[in-house]
Order: C-alpha cells, then sequence, then structure tokens
C-alpha cells in the first residue's frame, strides 16, 4: 500500500545500483534504447560499406565469403546473450530481484533470433564453400543445440502462468544450461573428429584486415541492436509486471495524453 | 551418517513399492523400448552390416526415448496427492530424498533397459564382446539421463503441455550422454577401446549425482511453493 | 564503385548471389519482425493497461487498477 519505492530511493541516492529497481531502470531504458538503435544503424550502414566495398575479394572463396559480416557477428552474439542470459539467473536466483528476472526473459527472443541467424548464414555460406548445406561440425552442432536451449527456455517460461515461478524455473534451466553448453561443445567436438576425420573448417587463414574491421564493425552493430531490442522489451516488461503502482499509472496516464 | 541412509533408504522403499503395485505402467515403458528398437530395421532395410553399424545408435536413442517417455511420472503422482509437500516440509535434506526417488525411478525405468539391451543388439548381429562394453555404457548413462531428466520433470511439474516441454528442455542435455554411450560401444568396436568413454561417462555420473540434486531440489521447491 | 565493375556484378555477387542475398535477406527480414513485435507489444501493453485504468475509476483514490476483477 505504501510507495515503498519512493523511499528506497531516499536512501539510495546516486548508486548505480539504484537502477536495479525497476521504476528507476525504466526511464533509463526509455533514454538508451534510441541511442542504442541509431548507433546500431549507423554502425550497420558502416559495416555493411566496408564489407562490401572496401574488402577485397577472398582469393579461396570469392564473393560468398561477404556472409561472415553477418555470420560471426550473429554467432558470437548469441553465444554472449546465453551467457548475459544465465549471469541475470543467477543473480536473481541469489539476490532475488526483480529486474534480473526481467532481464535474462528480455534477452532470450534475440539470443535465439541471432543463434538462427547463424545457422542460417552458416548453411547458405556452407553450400557453396563446402558443397553441402549442414554437416555435422562441431561449431554447428552446438550452434543447433543452443538454440533448442533457448527455445527451451522460451516455452517453459511461457507455460508457466505463476510469474515468480516462471522466472525462478527459468534461471534455473538457463544456469543448467550454461552448465552443459562447455560439455556439450566439447563433446560434440569429440564426437566430430572421431567419425569425420579432418573437420572444415571456413575463411583462409589470412584474412585481410578490411574484413576483419567490417566485421569487427557489424558485431559492435548486433551488441547496439541488441541493447535497444532489450531495453525495449524491459520496458514492455516492467509496465506490464508493476502494473500494480502508482508510477506506472502516472506513465499509462502520459502515454494516453500524448496519443 | 546413518542418519541420512534412514530416509533414502525410506523413500527409496516407499517408491519402490508404489512401482510394483503399479507393475504395468513399469513394463510400458521396457516395451516401448524395445517396439523402438525393433521399428528401425523396417526403416532402414535388413542388410546385416547396416543394420550392425546402427546398432549402437539405435539402441542409445532408444533408451534415451524411453527414459523421456517414463520421466513426468518421476513426481506427478506425489504432486497430486500432497505428498511432495510432505517431503519438501520435512526436516531432512531435499536432495537426498530426490536422489532417492530418482534412483527408484532408475531401477524401475532404467535397469530392465539395461538388461534387455544386449538381448536386442543380438537382434542387430552385434558381435558378442562388444556386448559388455554396450550394457556398461547404458549402466553407467542411463542414471545420469534420469538425473537431468529429473530436473527438467521437476521445473515442467503440473504444466499444460509438460511432456513435450520435458522433451524440449532435456534433450538437448542429453546429447553429451549419448555421444559418449553410443561412442564407447563404436570406440570398442573399432579397437581404439572404450575406456576412455566409459571413464567420462562414470565422471559425468558422479558429477551429476554433485549437483542435479539441488538443481532438482529448487526446481521442486520453485514448483511447489 | 571502388571494387564492383557495375551494379550487375554487385547483385550478383560473381555467383554466390543466392547465398550472400539469401543471407542478408533473412537477417533483414528477422530484424524487421523482431522490431515490429517489440514496438508492437509495448503499444499493445500501454493500451491495455490504459484500458484497465480507465475501467477501474478512481477505486482506492484512483490509485490501483482492480483488473484482477476483470482478468
Amino acid at each position: 500500500m505504501m510507495n515503498t519505492s519512493s523511499l528506497s530511493q531516499k536512501r539510495t541516492p546516486k548508486s548505480i545500483l539504484r537502477f536495479a529497481a525497476p521504476q528507476m531502470f525504466y526511464p533509463l531504458a526509455g533514454t538508451l534504447a534510441p541511442w542504442c538503435a541509431g548507433i546500431a544503424a549507423v554502425l550497420t550502414v558502416i559495416g555493411l560499406y566496408i564489407g562490401f566495398f572496401v574488402a577485397p575479394t577472398d582469393f579461396q572463396q570469392g564473393e560468398v565469403y561477404r556472409v561472415i559480416f553477418i555470420h560471426v557477428p550473429a554467432a558470437w552474439m548469441s553465444m554472449l546473450i546465453y551467457l548475459a542470459m544465465a549471469f541475470w539467473a543467477a543473480v536473481g536466483l541469489v539476490l532475488n530481484t526483480r529486474m534480473s528476472f526481467i532481464m535474462t526473459q528480455a534477452l532470450a527472443p534475440t539470443g535465439a533470433m541471432f543463434c538462427f541467424l547463424a545457422l542460417w548464414t552458416g548453411a547458405l555460406w556452407g553450400k557453396p564453400t563446402w558443397g553441402t548445406y549442414w554437416v555435422w561440425d562441431a561449431r554447428l552442432t552446438s550452434q543447433l543445440l543452443l538454440l533448442f536451449l533457448y527455445l527451451g527456455f522460451m516455452a517453459l517460461t511461457q507455460a508457466i502462468e505463476d510469474q515468480r515461478r516462471a522466472d525462478r524455473a527459468g534461471a534455473i534451466i538457463a544456469l543448467v544450461g550454461a552448465v552443459n553448453v562447455p560439455i556439450i561443445y566439447f563433446s560434440v567436438q569429440w564426437w566430430n573428429t572421431l567419425h569425420q576425420g579432418a573437420s572444415v573448417t571456413p575463411t583462409g587463414s589470412s584474412m585481410a584486415s578490411t574484413m576483419l574491421a567490417g566485421m569487427l564493425v557489424m558485431a559492435i552493430a548486433s551488441w547496439a541492436y541488441t541493447f535497444a531490442v532489450v531495453f525495449w522489451r524491459v520496458r514492455s516488461l516492467i509496465l506490464e509486471r508493476e502494473r500494480h503502482t502508482d508510477w506506472v499509472g502516472a506513465e499509462i496516464d502520459a502515454q494516453e495524453g500524448r496519443s | 551418517m546413518n542418519g541420512l541412509l534412514g530416509p533414502f533408504v525410506a523413500v527409496l522403499r516407499r517408491d519402490l513399492m508404489l512401482a510394483w503395485r503399479g507393475r504395468a505402467d513399469v513394463l510400458v515403458t521396457l516395451a516401448f523400448f524395445i517396439v523402438v528398437v525393433c521399428l528401425f530395421p523396417f526403416g532402414i532395410g535388413p542388410e546385416t552390416n547396416q543394420l550392425r553399424a546402427i546398432a549402437p545408435g539405435v539402441l542409445w536413442v532408444a533408451a534415451l526415448l524411453s527414459t523421456l517417455l517414463s520421466l513426468h511420472r518421476l513426481f506427478a503422482q506425489d504432486h497430486a496427492d500432497g505428498t511432495l509437500e510432505q517431503l519438501l516440509l520435512s526436516p531432512e535434506p531435499t536432495a537426498l530424498w530426490v536422489v532417492a526417488k530418482v534412483s527408484a525411478h532408475w531401477i524401475v525405468t532404467g535397469l530392465p533397459l539395461v538388461v534387455a539391451a544386449p538381448g536386442l543388439a543380438l537382434l542387430f548381429d552385434v558381435e558378442q564382446e562388444a556386448l559388455g562394453v554396450l550394457t556398461l555404457s547404458l549402466a553407467l548413462g542411463s542414471p545420469i539421463l534420469a538425473l537431468l531428466g529429473a530436473v527438467g520433470a521437476a521445473l515442467t511439474l503440473g504444466l499444460r503441455g509438460g511432456g513435450v516441454l520435458l522433451a524440449l528442455l532435456v534433450l538437448p542435455l542429453f546429447v553429451p550422454v549419448l555421444i559418449f554411450g553410443a561412442g564407447a560401444v563404436d570406440a570398442h568396436l573399432s579397437g581404439t577401446g572404450a575406456a576412455a568413454q566409459l571413464l567420462l561417462l562414470g565422471g559425468g555420473l558422479l558429477g551429476a549425482l554433485a549437483l542435479t540434486p539441488f538443481a532438482c531440489a529448487a526446481a521442486l521447491r520453485i514448483a511447489v511453493e | 564503385m571502388m571494387k564492383w565493375e557495375s551494379w550487375s556484378a554487385f547483385w550478383s555477387m560473381d555467383g554466390a548471389a543466392l547465398f550472400v542475398w539469401g543471407s542478408y535477406a533473412v537477417t533483414a527480414l528477422l530484424i524487421a519482425v523482431e522490431l515490429v513485435l517489440v514496438l508492437r507489444r509495448r503499444s499493445d501493453v500501454v493500451r491495455r493497461l490504459a484500458r484497465l485504468r480507465r475501467a477501474a475509476p478512481l477505486a482506492n483514490g484512483g490509485r490501483r487498477t482492480s483488473e484482477e476483477i476483470f482478468e
């Protein structure tokens, strides 16, 4: 019944930890999201320009290698986002902070999307380079299993109606998955080398510096994109979860007045 | 030690007795295992060499699916009649009776598969000397499946469509066990020796025994509260 | 155009057009879909909460929505 959030706000005036409160994080996310989206857009344009107009043709693979500018960043992001999810899941379970669970759930769909993109672009890259859309290579297989982990997490949190239980169950499966990811990778690598002999490796060993530059710019762009989308998703989640509070009511009134 | 052993044995005995009263349910898992294994030759063709090559993988995948089929029963009954809440309220450590329940579940559903596997392997003309390795790999691997599956079963306890969800959750986690389990037999047949795979399975079993009961306990507490 | 002789050479990607543009097209599509879903979710939430607020006029001094009744 009491407006507790304003009390805690007074107690911790300038600490960064005040953003652990949904009420404080909501406006911050709202301010940051458009900036992140803008940075992502600008960097994407720069990265694609470098990728398509500056980077030379790969002497082994020809033009196909240009898939790398989305393939590698997507693969990186899919793994990083899973780690971030596991991190927030652990924080949520240990410290019992509401924002952590919101973060975990806001990250998952974007991670799954990057995971799928890494697989899709990998398949399209593999066809002309290896002669097949799919090989049961260690990296591809682990990526596929990572996608299943993402789907499992999202399916579980969607299936549980009770908010509290959904948060915690999701956090547990995210952590269990994170513990298993290295084991899966190791086992798949072992299995792959036993069965297939020399595994296929994409990209020539010598990468032109402009290729690398394009890839890195695109990687930073996908970071920025992830931040933007996650911030937007977090804002919706916060509104839904904090709908009983005064400040959300005020926020909704303000939104209504604007539209 | 004795203080911990008492409740462990009590839960184990109770679950085994309950399983014994509902024998038919248990046999379904075994029958499913046998039927799935026998389906493969129809799909692949009766050629002996080919069947021999796929036998370890087929037996392992079938064992994995049978385990999956029985997992939802692990806590469902106790959840429905309130036993689970009583157990959670009891002073004994949750992880302890979770291990007891999973052990009972494995004895009832996993052990029959381990015993039946060598016989089924003969249908695929697997060399007799490899049967020991196959049995050992299943004996080490199927408890890992049960332990990992218990976490999934606890997380999906009482959910609508829980069975499919459970499959989605745990199947990716089963992959390493499948790789090392089926790989052990393959390695033995190819002459490299199965020691590495079997040691890894044994290590995996110890690791799962050490970690999953706590994850499972946490998941149960979340599901019931 | 420093690298490519013509736009058609650019679009054909030396015969790898299907693979390169197939990758980029699906990426663009998924990102567009995700952005639409994320932004629409927000407007859905705002609209739904606003409706709930109007439906619970001044209960508890206008502070709290009593949406439990309606859900």
